[in-house]
């Protein structure tokens, strides 16, 4: 039986499988993906960021024991960051999620960012599409310890929970764009510490700063570790995915979010397929030449490059795969070398 | 990024109070370029095991202080084997003595790596024996 029949059947290796494949950009993903497609658009996604420290890991484990309580099936995408020198990881999510490790109805994989900058992985749209078709009714997304710009969780969570702890700094920092604007549940963590309710009334007031939204994100006082205030996280999300069905904004958001992932896709294999156009016949050596001798800005020569590429070749796209990342074709390894 | 990067569980089972060791390994591992997923102290082979499976990883690295190897690590590889994990490097470090390796090797176990082993020693070794998987 092929890998994309036993993942839908719900066999936890294939699905386990199926995730390295993506996460390698092996080959076998793009048929996999392509056979469970018609799958997915089942499962809920919400997400969980803040800053590292802030109990993110412990949340999820709380909403995954909720969850399971109400009989639902829950997969966890837990990302930590991946080394830029060695390209390591230490995935340690896990540590903090022991509740539902032996229990079948949850699914736990943690991912590294592999260099990707966000706060996610890669190939999370993938891997939640994956576990969607596995048969999971809710994806929970956790990312890694994220500062004021890890935003990209709201492409791929119709829920995004940000998580935030007392201590962190003064009230500024709650009305700086970035990622307090893109809560739909804002939480406080840690609630049982010197700061917290100061904390909470902060964010409480920033909210009703400007003018009234048709969502104003609540804001959840929990102590994680002892699930106090948790049934009322679950309670804000699940408000929150009432709001979406009911005034229509999911179907537009997700309509939205399969547009950007195909238009981010035409971007990727098109510069992949002009790379290695340009490696192939030399021209990428020859206006890397120009710039590095400064007679050329990086701007202009990548115009130049694709002009180049464009009129050359047509239709064609070689290279333009998503498995064949050449070596030497991307600027990074150019400059390198 | 085609070729996958080898994924390793470090994992404690038992009841060990502390995971210095485990911590040293881990930190030794991605170092070398190697995703780790450590699960902290505390874990039964069950949870282990699943662990293993919901993660795809190449290699079982088991670290037990606490002299109850003799149990615990037959029962890890019992259930890899019932659960159709075959392609696992299982490795085991921690305190063990000299006369128990045989009996863990019998089971499975690659290789044991007890007090004072070079973590060089255990990276090349790890490296040069994960199986390599296709599709």
């Amino acid at each position: 039986m092929d890998l994309a029949t036993r993942l839908l059947e719900g066999d936890r290796r294939a699905l386990a499988r199926a995730i390295t494949l993506t996460e390698n950009e092996d080959p076998a993903a793009a048929e996999l993906a392509a056979a469970v497609f018609p799958h997915t658009g089942r499962a809920r996604t919400v997400g969980v960021t803040g800053p590292p420290g802030a109990g993110k890991s412990t949340i999820v484990d709380g909403l995954v024991h909720l969850y399971r309580q109400q009989g639902r099936r829950v997969a966890v995408i837990a990302v930590d960051p991946t080394s830029p020198f060695t390209g390591g990881a230490i995935l340690g999510d896990r540590i903090r999620m022991r509740r539902g490790t032996a229990d079948p109805g949850v699914f736990i994989r943690s991912l590294a960012t592999r260099g990707h900058l966000g706060g996610l992985s890669w190939h999370t749209g993938s891997v939640v599409r994956l576990l969607d078709a596995a048969g999971f009714d809710v994806v929970l997304i956790e990312t890694v310890g994220a500062g004021q710009a890890e935003v990209e969780v709201m492409r791929y969570a119709e829920t995004t929970i940000v998580v935030s702890v007392p201590g962190l700094g003064d009230e500024v920092q709650a009305i700086k764009a970035g990622i307090l604007e893109i809560a739909d549940v804002l939480v406080v963590n840690k609630a049982d510490r010197e700061g917290a309710e100061a904390l909470a009334r902060e964010l409480e007031a920033m909210l009703r700063l400007g003018d009234p939204k048709p969502w104003t994100p609540p804001v959840v006082r929990t102590v994680a570790t002892t699930d106090e205030g948790m049934a009322d996280l679950l309670a804000a999300v699940e408000e929150h995915h009432r709001f979406l069905v009911e005034s229509g904004r999911l179907e537009v958001w997700r309509r939205e979010q399969l547009t950007t992932e195909v238009e981010t896709l035409v971007g990727e294999l098109a510069g992949r397929a002009a790379c290695a156009w340009a490696s192939e016949t030399g021209a990428w050596g020859e206006t890397m030449g120009e710039v590095t001798a400064r007679r050329s800005d990086p701007r202009t020569a990548a115009a130049g490059l694709v002009g180049r590429f464009l009129s050359c070749r047509g239709a064609a796209v070689p290279g333009a795969r998503l498995e064949e990342k050449p070596e030497g074709g991307e600027p990074d390894a150019v400059r390198t070398q | 990024m085609t070729q996958g990067k080898v994924r390793v569980l470090v994992a404690k089972p038992g009841l060990d109070s502390h995971d210095r060791g485990a911590k040293v390994v881990a930190r030794a591992y991605r170092d070398a370029g190697m995703e780790v997923v450590y699960t902290g102290l505390h874990q039964t082979p069950e949870e282990i095991v699943e662990a293993a499976i919901q993660e795809d990883v190449d290699v079982v690295a088991l670290s037990i202080l606490s002299g109850a190897h003799p149990t615990l690590v037959p029962r890890v590889a019992e259930l890899l084997r019932e659960r159709g994990v075959d392609d696992v490097l299982l490795l085991v470090g921690g305190i063990i003595p000299e006369e128990d390796v045989p009996a863990l090797l019998e089971v499975g176990v690659a290789r044991v790596f007890g007090p004072g082993s070079d973590l060089d020693e255990i990276v090349r070794f790890t490296l040069e024996n994960v199986r390599r998987r296709g599709a």
